[in-house]
């Protein structure tokens, strides 16, 4: 066992060493790998970044309460009151039928034409922000009947058009990295692959000579996968340093943009789990494209 | 050890290069293999080292019936027979001690032990003082000395040679024959193809002759 893993570490370093011999041509296919899982882990991250915007988005899932004339001002407050108990509701606010009179006033440009009504025809109303985990379609939707039972309430409102677009448009993009990923993971099997049949080839007369010595094809195969292997590992991280670059180029914009917006929102990377799925999935399919590719020229290479 | 009986290889194309070949090689024996250009030598021999495949007949070598190996058994299989090429067969990327190394290398056997059988080996054929030396960097004669070092390092009980000495001098191609000889003396099964009458003659040992892939001449299992 121990010389088992002897020799499995010599030939580690031997392949390791082989890179090292011809660094311009590792470095390209490492880069090549680089870029092809660069690419759907960087619109992953994106993607989960834009989750978070729209959860954190401040009013994504604001419901408006148009109260019954004639509520009051205190009855309102005590709706409010009411609602800010509901384990669902983040934060409640009122706006009177004067502030909103004024508002709608300052919005509109009407207000001549206001000034000719003899009474407010607004109502008050209340407008209720869900907590951060409840903002989805679903959850929102819950809370919007229960809001609509209330007795004091006429009108309950919640523009969920733009939530279910933005939720639909994030899964379909979601199902669209999936594919990508795929697409460009199958591009590493290949790319590795044809990196790894011009080794072989390169090394046909070596093969020979071990097979005719009594070299097995699991000891010949084991240098080529290795080397698969590495060159996946480094495309893997390859990836995550441009993803990492590129996020942190975008930081500085991103979050000047969302100051002006008032919001919470800061990008982040890559998190720990995600960095070991990239790297898992570039030491993978360098070991598959190499494996593949070694299999099915190994056989053909045989001592004359 | 070696053990023909009716055994033909036709190429693909159709030509038979070794016709209904039978012939037994006992245990420490140590025989030549002769005939002219094309007589099928190699072919005998490649069809011993399963380098190609009988068409009919069987052959048994080292107690194995080689028709009945598989893919797999084959490399353990050729761990017990050293061949030796007309055209070497070194990596030239390597050192000669590198070479010599291969097959304890594909063997697992532990380091130590490599560098140990290593350097006998290539004292046995003079060249210790070349182990760090690059093939290209050697003459015709210590390069096939280093294939013959590779061939017999991790002692196989069967030893092949393919023209050992066919662009060899005199005085080189006896000190290899004698190499032969005397592994040959310690126990190990040897075969080897040439044209060199002279070694034939020299060495006095039994003679198999091909003609036009058919054995014509076989002196028999004593020493003429
Ligand atoms: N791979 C092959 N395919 C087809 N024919 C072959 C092949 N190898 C050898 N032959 C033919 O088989 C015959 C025997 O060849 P072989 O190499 O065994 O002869 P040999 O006795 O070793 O000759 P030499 O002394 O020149 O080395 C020749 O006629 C050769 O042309
Ligand atoms: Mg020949």
């Amino acid at each position: 066992m121990k010389t088992y893993l002897l020799r499995h570490l010599q030939v580690f370093f031997y392949s390791l060493g082989q890179l090292a011999r011809t660094p311009f041509a590792s470095l390209m296919t490492i880069a090549v790998i680089g870029i092809a899982l660069a690419l759907p882990s960087g619109l992953y991250v994106l993607i989960d970044n834009i989750q978070g915007v729209s959860a954190g988005w401040d009013g994504s899932g604001k419901i408006s309460l148009f109260l019954k004339q004639g509520t009051g001002d205190k009855g309102a407050q005590r709706l409010a009151k009411k609602i800010r108990g509901m384990a669902t509701v983040a934060a409640v606010d009122y706006m009177s039928p004067d502030q909103a009179l004024a508002e709608f006033r300052r919005l509109s440009g009407f207000g001549d034409a206001l000034d000719a009504l003899s009474e407010n025809p607004l109502p008050a109303v209340l407008i209720v922000r869900p907590t951060a985990n409840a903002d989805n379609p679903t959850n929102l939707e819950q809370l919007l009947n229960e809001l609509r039972q209330l007795d004091q309430v006429d009108l309950a409102q919640l523009d969920l058009a733009w939530v279910k677009r933005l939720y639909a448009l994030l899964q379909l993009a979601r199902r669209g990295i999936w594919i990508l990923a795929l697409l460009l993971g199958l591009a590493v099997v290949l790319i590795m692959g044809n990196t790894i049949r011009l080794a072989v080839l390169n090394r046909r007369d070596e093969i020979e000579v071990i097979k005719l010595v009594g070299g097995t094809n699991a000891f010949i195969r084991r240098p080529f996968l290795y080397t698969g292997l590495l060159q996946g590992l480094a495309g893997g991280l390859a990836a995550w340093g441009l993803v990492s670059t590129v996020l942190a180029l975008l930081t500085q914009p991103i979050n000047e943009l969302a100051s002006l917006y008032a919001s919470r929102f800061s990008v982040h990377a890559l998190d720990a789990r995600a960095t070991a799925v990239l790297l898992g999935a570039g030491a993978v399919l360098g070991w598959l494209g190499s494996r593949i590719a070694v299999s099915r020229h190994l056989h053909d290479i045989e001592p004359k | 050890m070696i053990s023909f009986s009716n055994v033909t290889k036709r190429y693909p194309g159709g030509h038979e290069a070794v016709k209904n070949i039978n012939f037994d090689l006992a245990r420490e024996e140590m025989a030549f293999l002769t005939g002219h250009s094309g007589a099928g030598k190699s072919t005998l021999l490649k069809l011993i080292t399963l380098i190609e495949r009988p068409t009919r007949g069987q052959a048994i070598v080292n107690n194995k019936n080689l028709a009945r190996l598989t893919r797999r058994q084959i490399p353990y299989f050729r761990r017990d027979v050293g061949i030796v090429f007309q055209d070497y067969k070194l990596l030239y990327d390597r050192t000669a001690f590198d070479n010599v190394a291969l097959p304890l290398v594909v063997a697992g056997v532990p380091h130590r032990e490599i560098a140990r059988r290593v350097r006998a080996a290539l004292d046995k054929v003079g060249l210790l003082h070349k182990e760090r030396a690059y093939p290209i960097t050697l003459s015709g004669g210590e390069q096939q000395r280093i294939g013959i070092a590779r061939a017999v390092v991790n002692k196989p009980p069967v030893l092949l040679a393919d023209e050992p000495t066919g662009n060899l001098d005199e005085a080189l191609s006896d000190e290899i024959m004698d190499l032969f000889h005397a592994f040959n003396q310690v126990g190990v099964t040897v075969l080897i193809a040439t044209h060199d009458q002279r070694q034939v003659r020299r060495l006095q040992k039994r003679v198999l002759e091909l003609r036009q892939g058919e054995m014509v001449y076989d002196s028999g299992t004593k020493d003429i």
